[in-house]
């Protein structure tokens, strides 16, 4: 293949120029793949704020941006040069150095987490560290700081206020993140995220089948996690102007923001991959028993991001639908829903996987294939771990609405009646018409 | 009005669990200039007072050096979303002043493009309200609405925003060509765009859980402070001036008054919507009844009112505008004084937000439907 002939050539060369095969391997290369990770990672950051302001337009029946390039194309580049060159300004009263630092935590916490992402097979994925998914949320949770830094150090009351909402916004919301994968984790039985890709690649299936549950948790405690609408409290500018960027402007206020999309896709490509197979998609494997190796990947990476920028578009899309919870709703609804759920998750999960081990061998039915790379189930094992998944959802929707039935915030629709229509007695003419 | 003490400083901020914060007058939903000093505990709001006269342009003092006729510009800035509605109470006290007999379709041109301005007024609360809870995408359908308005006033008057619908006596002019289609083509559409914004917001969870039980303020507190408008409909009190004193033509129509329950900002959301429905129903009714005509009544040289004083009160979007005026016999008011409903409704505010949150500040703003060109004068 033409296409991947640099590759070689560079192997070559790097290999003519004195460096060993290690060095190569484990120090060259990467810094290659980090280099190209970084830019397109950067790429795709900005291309998400253009999506979503077309996406958005297109909601609200206007155009968006269309000035800048064809059909506006160039706009996210145009905004980045504008926030480069805008001044950049530190308020007189803020911590000078935590002001200054707290955009770099941000920004460096949410792209680590790209370090350890399988956007493909091969050499597509950068480090596959055998605690990935751990990694993942501890880097990511770092992020907090960078925002409570931000809205301490600005000086500013309204920063605070951001600051302590996303503090407590994401230390409640990291528990159910947390809690809801591990039904996912107990099919894989790895923690590194490229096993959990080969996982599911091995049982031939996507977990959000035997996870439907432990997806929908995942995907709405990500939303609360990257402060997004409906859930972008800390930042809602409607109460609190801007919430813990309020201080912010320029290339600084512009990190924020990276990290804000950067931790969007981070979210979206951890859902890729532990509930929608990662890469893999049916048939692009036959790219690599033709013999194109490097067009396999390059297909298997583009899977990836078409997968992830799915995700990214419920995002929008229920930002731009919804309106926003408040505080004190946004605490009910991680603790007394989401955290329970993903308790009840992991207890109809266990007892799912028990289920089909207890059912193996019963009565002839073979429902366990192996067990040496996850779970891998038969086609009847399948059966009764999808149906174990969706009674699983419903049966927890209903025991928690049940439990809140009596609640004074849930079902306010059918607690009231409706407006009602009064045709009043006509009183005595001010202006007599045509008088 | 009552004040809250600014005595918090930096050093008792972290003791004291009190925290004041200034929400204004820069502030993306104060609506405009108000300024509302909070008294914060952790997020919940222990105290508040409201500090207004950012927009004092001394409107009712610039009215005592200006003849009838050259005030009424002046009335279209008072609440500059609904220019038309305030341009009338003006003119119509002014004719009743001088018993001018209006024709009666002018009348009817007053009704129809008073309740198109009510509908483009209810049409901007329903988009800003929306973006203050959060529904950003409501804020651009609605407005795509109010531009099917603003384009038929544009015709109309020649202004979209500050249009100077009126003169003592009737109209300018007569209207436009296409008037008639224009008006029924958006009477036809509004109700199919209505109903779809009832489906992004009535029945959704979470605009339901920010707004029912919010800002409630029971019928006898709404009389008491002087609630009008919406907000008083929404407690249960079924007053309208369109009906208890009716003026323009609203004594020919029928049309029925919404009326809330709880008095909560979910009720003064619904009121509002119906309101609207109602508004078309007026304006159906009005295009098929429009009567042929002049539009202007014969008017004197100059605008000379026997002396007295009247009051004039007719119902605008936000409430009941009344225009209070005392003339000397020349040609010149004496005193000219404004009840602005934006005004005192805002007077409910700290009523309505004590032991809320801060996010319910912004929300009971909204329900309140202020307008600080009212407010302030």
């Amino acid at each position: 293949m033409l296409l991947f002939a640099p590759i070689d050539v560079l192997n070559d060369l790097l290999l003519r120029l004195g460096l060993g095969e290690e060095t190569i391997r484990y120090f060259i290369w990467p810094l290659i793949q980090i280099g190209l990770v970084v830019t397109l990672v950067a790429l795709w950051v900005a291309y998400a704020t253009y999506l979503e302001r077309k996406i958005s337009a297109f909601m609200q029946a206007r155009l968006g941006p269309m000035r800048v390039g064809p059909w506006g194309l160039l706009q996210p580049i145009a905004d980045g040069l504008k926030l480069l060159t805008k001044e950049d300004f530190i308020p007189e009263k803020a911590d000078r150095w935590i002001f200054f630092f707290a955009p770099y935590i941000a920004v460096a916490s949410a792209f680590i987490v790209f370090s350890v992402i399988p956007f493909g097979p091969d050499w597509a994925v950068i480090a596959d560290v055998n605690i990935g998914l751990l990694l993942v949320l501890a880097v990511s949770s770092v992020g907090v700081l960078a925002l409570i830094l931000a809205g301490w150090s600005s000086n500013s009351k309204y920063a605070l206020l951001g600051g302590l909402r996303s503090s407590a916004q994401m230390v409640s919301y990291e528990v159910a993140m947390g809690l809801s994968l591990i039904g996912a984790l107990m099919f894989a039985r790895t923690l590194s995220l490229s096993g959990i890709v080969g996982a599911q690649g091995a049982d031939s299936i996507w977990y959000v089948l035997y996870q439907p549950a432990g997806f929908l948790l995942f995907l709405i405690s990500g939303i609360a996690e990257n402060n997004r609408a409906p859930f972008d409290l800390p930042e809602a500018e409607s109460e609190l102007v801007a919430g813990f960027h309020t201080e912010y402007s320029g290339m600084r206020w512009s990190l924020f923001f990276m990290a804000e999309y950067a931790a969007m896709v981070v979210v979206s490509a951890v859902a890729t991959t532990v509930y929608l197979g990662g890469w893999y998609f049916p048939f692009v494997y036959r790219l690599e028993t033709a013999g194109h190796h490097n067009l396999f990947v390059l297909v298997s990476v583009l899977v990836f991001l078409v997968k992830a920028s799915l995700i990214l578009y419920f995002y929008f899309w229920l930002r731009w639908t919804l309106p926003r919870f408040r505080y004190d709703q946004l605490m009910d609804i991680g603790w007394k829903w989401l955290i329970p759920s993903a308790l009840i998750n992991i207890v109809i999960s266990a007892f799912a996987i028990f289920l089909v081990q207890a059912l193996n061998g019963y009565r002839g039915m073979q429902t366990i294939e192996f067990l040496d790379r996850g779970l891998n189930l038969t086609a009847a094992g399948k059966a009764i771990m999808i149906v174990m998944g969706i009674i699983g959802l419903f049966a927890t929707a209903w025991l928690l609405s049940r439990i809140n039935w009596r609640s004074r915030d849930f079902n306010l629709k059918v607690q009231r009646r409706d407006i009602k229509l009064v045709n009043m007695p006509k009183g005595k003419p001010a202006v007599q018409a045509g008088s | 009005m009552h004040q809250v003490e600014i005595a918090t400083t930096q050093e008792t901020l972290l003791d004291s669990p009190e925290m004041v914060l200034n929400m204004g007058p820069q502030h993306p939903s104060t609506h405009g200039v108000l300024r509302v000093v909070l008294k914060l505990d952790g997020e919940t709001v222990i105290d508040l007072d409201c500090d207004i006269g950012y927009l004092h342009r001394g409107m009712e003092k610039i009215a005592e050096n200006r003849m009838y006729t050259q005030i009424a510009p002046y009335w279209d800035r008072l609440d500059y979303i609904a220019a038309v509605s305030n341009g009338l109470v003006w003119v119509e006290t002014v004719e009743q002043m001088m018993g001018l007999p209006v024709p009666p379709r002018a009348h009817y041109l007053r009704t129809i493009l008073t309740e198109l301005n009510r509908i483009a007024s209810h049409l901007l609360w329903l988009a800003t309200h929306a973006l203050d809870i959060g529904a950003v995408t409501v804020l651009l359908w609605a407005l795509r609405e109010r531009e099917e308005i603003l384009k038929i006033f544009e015709r109309q008057f020649g202004a979209r925003l500050t249009c100077h619908a009126w003169r003592v006596g009737g109209m300018p002019n007569d209207a436009y060509d296409d008037f008639n289609k224009d008006v029924r083509q958006f009477v036809n559409n509004f109700p199919k765009r209505l109903d779809e914004y009832e489906t992004v917001l009535s029945e959704n969870r979470i605009w339901l859980s920010r707004t029912v039980g919010i800002g409630v303020i029971s019928a006898e507190d709404a009389i008491a402070i002087g609630l009008s408008g919406p907000a008083l409909r929404g407690s249960g009190v079924p007053w309208d001036v369109r009906k208890s004193r009716p003026y323009a033509a609203y004594g020919d129509m029928d049309f029925d008054i919404p009326v809330g329950e709880n008095g909560d900002t979910y009720d003064r959301y619904l009121v509002r919507l119906e309101e609207m429905r109602q508004s078309r129903r007026i304006i159906d009714q009005a295009l098929e009844n429009l009567p042929d005509g002049p539009v202007n009544a014969k008017l004197p040289k100059i605008v000379k009112p026997p002396v007295g004083d009247y009051y004039h009160t007719i119902e605008a979007p936000k409430g009941e505008i009344g225009c209070y005026i005392v003339a000397d016999g020349t040609a010149q008011p004496w005193r000219v004084r404004v009840r602005p409903p934006s005004f005192i409704n805002l007077q409910a505010l700290r009523q309505m937000c004590i032991g809320h949150l801060v996010a319910d500040v912004v929300a009971i703003i909204g329900t309140l439907d202020i307008v600080l060109g009212e407010i302030d004068r």
